[in-house]
């Protein structure tokens, strides 16, 4: 069948400003849209650039706006969208390097800000540390993150505001302070019970739509919320 | 631009960064990595890392050995196999404690499950010795390399280690053997970097991209394998690619064997449970190669379902309350990419390339070896898929990988924390970035030529045919023209696009040449070996021939092209038997 891509294309040592280019393509229905990119660069244009590697939804490498909506390309198939005329955008809010390549320095900045490792402040056991399934099923979604940016490209609150951590960042802060083994819970929500914070999230859910391992995020957020309104009381 | 490191590590799986923790602490480390680390392929690992804990039943260190020198049909070095399974508990427990979230047990420890080929002794009522399966794959759901991937991350971000993310290297610098260096392009701007250490070392993954059908990430094209082949280091063993039995069709996406190990059947358009007819006491949960060997003796006998090329893995019995628990991960790629529901229906499935058992020959230490005599190359290093040390021989086990990957992260980072105290930067050879500007030099300047997809397909498609889960003589012949009438296309290829940054075609482009420089090892090993051993499987040579080829395969290029030469395998306990389960 013939698909028609409607591509954002930007090369920064050709472009002044990004434009729109369309490519009329027959693929399988079957087909992935990161699988309709990679024809149109190896066919058409070898300049076309996206990220890639696991090619099934567990790298995060390939975040983009597809007609509107953030998602990963190796994630939908051509004959889950009705119209055979699809928009690829790189994802909303970040600078584009090029294509649909963006800089995500500024979301791993911000990953980093909350510590997003396990500090444990005794000393380990020879064994493993024991953890109930009760405490495991705490942080059973927010482990499930991969980084792809698709929710913090999609927060209102971040693109009014830069300074917002955004909520790849407090999901993370969420899967540490969650976690039974940590000892540093006050320290993690030093960092995010703060204006530019939890405090920016307005329950929007823009990212819980979009998050492709399905993850609530915003529910994760008010539970943070609520650690912190304990700890003021 | 120059950068100088105490070590340089490549690759940012679990390899890589299991010996960026071990020797941060210790000395200066940059970690080089064409992809942003968490997005690595050791995050695609979803069914378990093994370790006799004994958490859920009674297991043994000695079990575990056992199981893995029978899995690799009897090819695996009997030492190293005994060191990784000995340290292996050591090993999770670590990971444990670096905050690995694995899931539990009801009593709160690391949760563990079975897998292919592991197995306890137990007594039938006449007193014969029997193995059954054990639960012994530490796991967390079905994402345990994605959850192992990210806390290695998280604790190099901890301690502060250097990480080139999005630099592709391209060679070792290499002075009278002693490796002092490499370079890399920094994807962002294209531009040629050298990097100057005391010490190199590679976790840069496997080989699978070869094949057509295959599991493997765009990124495993085997880049590592391939430069140090071409700096003079030899390969070992790579004829032997594991061809995991369940990939999701057509495409070759992973089914987790976990989906065995929880009690999923394999079924033939006859809706007959055919592993019967050739595991009988061990049946879906056999190791790898025979129950690819199995599923597509089923296909090409006919049996497939509608006669086509797949049969059907059923999970059904199972019910949606386990798959959701227990499953989660496949039970959405079979919703997103074949749209079925597991719980209803049976997913189709076909053998998948996946795992490299070959690769860059290294010693028990994680040093990289120069040739069969077992000298080792001063500042080489490699550990994980890339590297052979051998401890998966023939076949490798399901979750003895991942194992692999942090058990010899870790001891290869020791190894280096030790040499890096009396060793020292050296000078470097002049110009030693100048045969990569030259490649890229005309790589720019080409106007026409070769279409660079057209020779990667083509290399796909044959390699998958006739070099992949039975082979032959003739095909494996045909094959090697194949080889080399594209290496000679290569040479002439067409770079369409000619910007710096993010130049990802320049990437394919590399990596298409590393492609074709590894495949002619696995083919021209294949060749020679005739015998049928673990996922080398030759139908004009139908036995295993342990008097001929009991023996590892080191390949080296030369002028004249590869020629081969061999080691013996280390025995200790364990004395070639038949492989029967
Ligand atoms: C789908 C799937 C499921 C699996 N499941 C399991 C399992 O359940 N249990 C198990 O034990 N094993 C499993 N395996 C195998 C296991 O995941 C791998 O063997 C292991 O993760 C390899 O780790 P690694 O660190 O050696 O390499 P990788 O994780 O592949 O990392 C390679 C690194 O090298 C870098 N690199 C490569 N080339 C270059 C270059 N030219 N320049 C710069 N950087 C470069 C990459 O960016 C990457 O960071 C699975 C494999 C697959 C494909
Ligand atoms: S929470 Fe979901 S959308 Fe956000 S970065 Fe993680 S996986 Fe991506
Ligand atoms: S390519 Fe890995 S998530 Fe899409």
């Amino acid at each position: 069948m013939k698909v028609t891509l409607s591509i954002q294309r930007f090369d920064p040592e050709k472009d002044k400003k990004p434009y729109r280019k369309e490519y009329e393509i027959d693929v399988d229905p079957t087909f992935r849209i990161l699988d309709c990119l990679d024809k149109v660069k190896w066919d058409i244009d070898g300049g076309l650039t996206y990220r890639r590697s696991c090619s099934h939804g567990i790298c995060g490498s390939d975040a983009v706006m597809i007609n509107g909506k953030n998602m990963l390309a190796c994630q939908v198939l051509v004959q889950d969208f009705k119209k055979k005329y699809i928009k690829i955008d790189p994802l909303p809010s970040l600078p584009v390097i090029k294509d649909l390549v963006v800089d995500m320095d500024g979301f791993f900045a911000k990953y980093e800000v909350v510590k997003p490792y396990l500090i444990a402040k005794t000393q380990p056991p020879v064994k493993e540390r024991y953890q109930s399934q009760e405490d495991r099923a705490l942080i059973d979604e927010a482990v499930n993150c991969i980084l792809c940016g698709a929710c913090s490209a999609s927060c209102p609150s971040l693109w009014s505001n830069d300074a917002y951590l955004g909520p790849a960042a407090m999901l993370k802060a969420y899967r540490f302070v969650f976690d039974s083994r940590d000892d540093a819970q006050a320290e993690r929500l030093d960092v995010v019970d703060t204006p530019d914070g939890l405090w920016r999230c307005h329950t929007i859910f823009n990212c819980v739509e979009v998050c492709p391992k399905e993850i609530n995020i915003t529910w994760h957020l008010s539970q943070l919320k609520k650690k912190c309104a304990m700890r003021e009381l | 631009m120059i950068h100088k490191h105490d070590l340089i590590i490549v690759g940012a799986g679990l390899a890589g960064l299991r010996a960026a923790v071990e020797t941060s602490k210790y000395a200066d480390v940059g970690v080089i990595s064409k992809l942003f680390p968490t997005r690595s392929h050791s995050g695609a690992a979803q069914g378990g890392i093994a370790a006799a804990l004994g958490n859920e039943e009674h297991d043994t260190v000695e079990w575990h050995v056992f199981d893995s020198v029978k899995g690799s049909d009897y090819l695996g070095d009997q030492d190293a196999i005994e060191m990784m399974c000995g340290e292996a508990p050591d090993a999770i427990y670590e990971l444990e404690h670096l905050g690995v979230p694995f899931s539990r047990t009801k009593d709160g420890k690391i949760a563990q499950r079975q897998f292919g080929g592991h197995t306890k002794e137990i007594f039938d009522e006449n007193g014969n010795s029997k193995r059954i399966p054990v639960l012994r794959a530490c796991y967390s759901a079905d994402r345990t390399g994605h959850v192992i991937l990210h806390t290695l991350y998280e604790q190099c971000v901890k301690s502060n280690v250097r990480f080139y993310s999005e630099y592709f290297i391209l060679s070792l610098i290499m002075d009278e053997g002693v490796c002092k260096g490499l370079t890399a392009f920094n994807i962002r701007d294209g531009q040629i970097h050298t990097f100057h250490a005391k010490a190199v070392m590679f976790g840069t993954g496997g080989y699978g991209r070869a094949y057509r059908v295959t599991s493997n990430a765009y990124a495993n094209s085997g880049d590592g394998v391939a430069i140090a082949f071409r700096a003079g280091i030899p390969l070992e063993d790579m004829e032997f690619v594991q061809f995991h039995p369940t990939g999701l069709y057509p495409l070759g996406i992973l089914v987790t064997e976990g989906a065995r190990g929880e009690g999923g059947f394999l079924v033939n358009k006859d809706g007959e449970r055919f592993m019967k007819n050739y595991a009988p006491t061990v049946m879906e949960l056999a190791p790898r190669d025979m129950v690819t060997r199995s599923i597509q003796t089923e296909i090409n006998e006919g049996r497939g379902i509608d006669g086509k090329d797949f049969v059907n893995l059923d999970l059904t019995h199972l019910g949606e309350a386990k798959l959701k628990e227990r499953l989660p991960e496949i039970t959405g790629f079979a919703k997103t990419y074949a749209g079925i529901d597991p719980v209803k229906q049976p997913i189709p499935i076909l053998p998948t390339a996946h795992y490299s058992m070959g690769g860059i020959p290294t010693n028990l230490f994680g040093n990289v070896l120069a040739d069969e005599k077992g000298n080792i190359v001063k500042g080489f290093f490699a550990a994980g898929e890339c590297a052979c040390v051998s401890v998966h021989g023939a076949n490798r086990l399901g979750t003895n990988s991942l194992l692999d990957a942090v058990v010899h992260g870790r001891r290869t980072g020791k190894t280096i924390v030790k040499y890096l105290r009396d060793a020292e930067f050296g000078t470097l050879p002049a110009n030693a970035e100048e045969k990569d500007i030259e490649k890229f030099k005309k790589l720019y300047a080409t106007t026409s030529g070769e279409n660079a997809d057209k020779i990667r397909v083509r290399l796909k498609e044959e390699m998958t045919n006739k070099c992949g889960v039975f082979r032959n003589e003739k095909d494996l012949l045909s094959m090697l023209d194949t080889i080399h009438e594209l290496k000679e296309k290569y040479k002439n290829v067409h770079m369409m696009h000619k910007g710096k940054v993010f130049n990802t075609e320049l990437q394919e482009i590399i990596e298409l040449g590393n492609m074709l420089e590894y495949s002619d090892a696995i083919v021209t090993g294949a060749l020679a070996r005739q015998e049928c051993r673990g996922a080398h499987w030759r139908i004009d040579h139908p036995k295993r021939d342990d008097v001929n080829w009991l023996k590892h395969t080191i390949a080296f290029k030369t002028e004249k092209g590869i020629e081969l030469k061999y080691k013996p395998v280390k025995i200790l306990k364990y004395q070639p038997q038949e492989r029967k389960y």
